[in-house]
């Protein structure tokens, strides 16, 4: 059986690199994959605190949202995907400095 | 009895109708059809007018005390104050009858003179839009029910002769002259504002239902008040019927559109100066006697003064400018010579005699807008037949122009004073009521009188007769006007040669009551002013009828200056310049100015610039980059959690 901590401290390493990779990197991809980092790590501790708090009891709860919490993700990376190709065709880059259509 | 009267919302309703048309659709309609409105619509007014003084002096007539009784067929509140509330409504009594025969009558004829005269002029729809809204704000201020409903229609007409003298907006003079009208009139109008306000503290009231109320009778007990007010308001009746000092305005309103100065600045408008006084005469004559004496001087002095003025002018319509302004005087004068009754005397009933200059004055204010608006339209005939006002182009016109010429000379003669025309009979009641007066002013009104008959003589000698310009008239070929210009002026002269045998006094009197002046008529100082303005008369036509008039050229080389100083108006536009310019602009315009600019201005501009400041510094946090704003987010999530934690 693997302690509580351990799994805890793998989720908030994934939290932070996506926070950290989120902030730093400049290619939307990139970003996009920190998010999914970050979602995940999420997902995690659903699912751990599911099976060590109410593991007994037979609550679901925590598994499901968890799957619930993936299929979302993929939508959300669908969509995003398909935004990053639209903005790769109109400015031939997928860097975040270079997207300054809309600023003023 | 005053439900029958309803109508009369009609007679204001019309021309506001089409003011409103005609300015919002005007410029898709043609000429004629936006004309036609307007006269049409004026047209329905002259005749309800008509009906409506028909109905009140023979449908009526006169209630058991055997006085026309004043009506209020229409009276609504509009802005309540407390006690006092400020109304609009629809009076009716004999000088407000009387008004809207002259003011229809006369706006009916410009709007067909008008056609001839406007034709093909740009903006014409606009023209016609005004003329309405003056007309109906004109028809309004005589038929108010109270002094607030006046004032207000009196800005109204003050704006519409603005709008109407800077009808040729893209001329320099026109405009400047507009400018000068309106804020000549305003600066007046600030003092009937005040008199106004005093008045209402006093009275408690706005109404013209002087007697009835009672309310004045506690006047007594603020007996330098009202006069006060009344003296106030006098002021601002003296702005817009151009009584010196403050007259510089109506001979610049000359320049707009001819038919408009025997509109406004000639038969209604100007008068409404002294209608205004004429309004409050039964305050005047029971409270404030002593302060008609001003009103009586002031009168006779702009009486002379223009009078003087007109006697040096070469411009066609100056001349009658000064003529109108001197003859309004003769009105002001005529009110200003009522006396109360002498041994304390009921307040509430005022004398036949004491009362004739109030009669008269109203049935010189009658006569007088007829043919001053004649001898108007015929300047407007022929300044159309030979473009320009100067006498210079003009000479020898009674060949071109026969029924220019006959109406004018019979005008004319009627605003000197020669029976059986019009200004004959009014005139002399005028001079009757000054000589009951004191026998100093029926001379000098006597003396203006006779100048009158000069000017306007040598005004008509100068046109139709004297030195003709042939080169002038070769190139622009006068000829008579059109019928659209022609018909309203036979029409306002067989008014005018008509009018004086209006029984007048029956309708109007001073207590309400018939007063027969025929009966009481002197001849004897009828024959006397009558033989004063034949020997003007015959002086001018001895001095300006010839082809060449030495006697003009000696009398002008023999007093030079002042003959210039008459021309220049005795330099009161000067005189106002100066004041105004230098010592108004410079000194107190120009420290407000300063302050304005200094340091009311530089408060806002501190407040924006700070702002600008502001905004410049923090703007860096919007950077746009979507990264920067997530790291801060996830600062302040930290800061939040450690919050929490702790």
């Amino acid at each position: 059986m693997i302690e509580l901590n351990y799994i805890l401290i793998v989720s908030a390493i994934m939290m932070f690199a996506g926070i950290f990779g989120f902030l730093t990197r400049r290619s939307t991809l990139a970003i996009l994959l920190s998010i999914e980092l970050m979602l995940n790590s999420a997902d995690i501790n659903f699912a751990v605190f599911n099976r060590m708090l109410y593991g007994q009891s037979g609550n679901t709860e925590g598994f499901f949202f968890t799957l619930f919490s993936i299929a979302i993700t993929a939508a959300e990376s669908a969509i995003a995907i398909a935004i990053m190709v639209n903005i790769y065709r109109l400015i031939k880059d997928t860097s975040v400095d270079k997207l300054t259509k809309m600023k003023w | 009895m005053e439900t029958q009267f309803l109508y009369t919302i009609l007679i204001l309703a019309l021309p506001f109708c089409s003011f409103l048309f005609l300015g919002l659709f005007g410029h898709k309609l043609s000429h004629k059809v936006a004309g036609l409105i307007g006269t049409t619509s004026l047209g329905l007014v002259f005749l309800l007018s008509l009906y409506t003084a028909f109905e009140y002096f023979f449908g009526i007539g006169r209630n058991v005390q055997g006085i026309y009784q004043a009506l209020v067929p229409y009276n609504t509140t509009w802005l309540p104050l407390g006690n006092l509330h400020f109304d609009m409504g629809i009076l009716l009594d004999p000088i407000a009858v009387m008004m809207l025969i002259v003011i229809s009558t006369v706006s009916f004829m410009v709007h067909i003179y008008s056609f001839g005269y406007m034709h093909g002029e740009r903006g014409f729809q606009r023209y016609y839009a005004f003329l309405s809204l003056f007309t109906m704000s004109m028809l309004g201020l005589v038929v108010a029910t109270n002094i607030f409903q006046m004032y207000l229609f009196w800005e109204l007409v003050g704006v519409s002769s603005y709008l109407l003298i800077g009808f040729f907006y893209t001329e320099k003079p026109a405009i400047a002259a507009s400018k000068k009208a309106f804020i000549v009139t305003r600066f007046a109008d600030l003092f009937f504002l005040i008199g106004i306000l005093i008045y209402g503290y006093y009275a408690q009231t706005f109404s013209f239902s002087f007697v009835e109320t009672g309310s004045v009778r506690e006047f007594a007990s603020a007996a330098f008040m009202l006069p006060t007010a009344l003296f106030l308001m006098f002021i601002g009746g003296a702005g817009k019927s151009a009584m010196f000092p403050l007259h510089i305005w109506l001979p610049d309103a000359m320049e707009g559109p001819t038919p408009v100065s025997a509109l406004i600045h000639a038969a209604t408008m100007v008068v409404a100066g002294v209608y205004q006084v004429a309004r409050m005469f039964p305050l005047w004559i029971a409270y404030a006697p002593d302060t008609l004496h001003i009103v009586a001087w002031v009168g006779a002095f702009t009486a002379f003064y223009a009078a003087a003025v007109a006697c040096a002018q070469s411009d066609i319509k100056r001349v009658l400018a000064f003529s109108t302004i001197s003859q309004i005087a003769f009105m002001m004068v005529a009110l200003g010579v009522c006396m109360p009754l002498p041994n304390g005397a009921s307040p509430e009933l005022i004398d036949h005699e004491f009362g004739i200059g109030y009669m008269a004055s109203m049935f010189h204010l009658f006569t007088h807008a007829m043919f001053k608006a004649t001898l108007f339209l015929c300047a407007g005939c022929l300044i159309h037949a030979v473009h320009s006002n100067e006498m210079s182009a003009m000479g020898g016109m009674r060949k071109y122009m026969p029924i220019t010429h006959w109406t004018f000379l019979i005008a004319c003669l009627a605003i000197s004073g020669i029976p059986p025309f019009s200004g004959f009979f009014s005139k002399d009641e005028i001079l009757e009521a000054s000589f009951a007066y004191s026998p100093v002013m029926g001379w000098v009104m006597t003396g203006i009188a006779a100048m009158t008959a000069f000017y306007m003589f040598r005004l008509y000698y100068g046109i139709f007769w004297g030195t003709e310009n042939k080169e002038h008239h070769a190139e622009c070929h006068p000829h008579e006007s059109p019928l659209a210009m022609t018909f309203p002026l036979l029409f306002l002269t067989a008014i005018t040669l008509v009018a004086g045998f209006i029984p007048f006094g029956k309708i109007i009197s001073a207590d309400g009551l018939a007063y027969d002046f025929l009966a009481h008529f002197n001849w004897a100082l009828g024959a006397k002013s009558c033989f004063i303005a034949l020997i003007s008369i015959g002086l001018a036509t001895w001095i300006y009828k010839g082809e060449k008039q030495p006697i003009a050229d000696k009398m002008q080389n023999a007093a030079p200056h002042l003959h210039r100083w008459a021309f220049k108006r005795f330099y009161l536009d000067e005189v106002y310049q100066f004041i105004t310019h230098r010592i108004i602009f410079k000194y107190i315009s120009a420290t407000i100015a300063k302050f304005d600019r200094k340091y009311i201005d530089g408060f806002f501009n501190f407040l924006a610039w700070g702002t600008h400041e502001l905004g410049f510094q923090i703007r860096g946090f919007q950077s746009g980059s979507i990264q920067k704003y997530a790291f801060i987010f996830f600062l302040g999530a930290l800061a939040l959690l450690l919050v929490m934690i702790l």
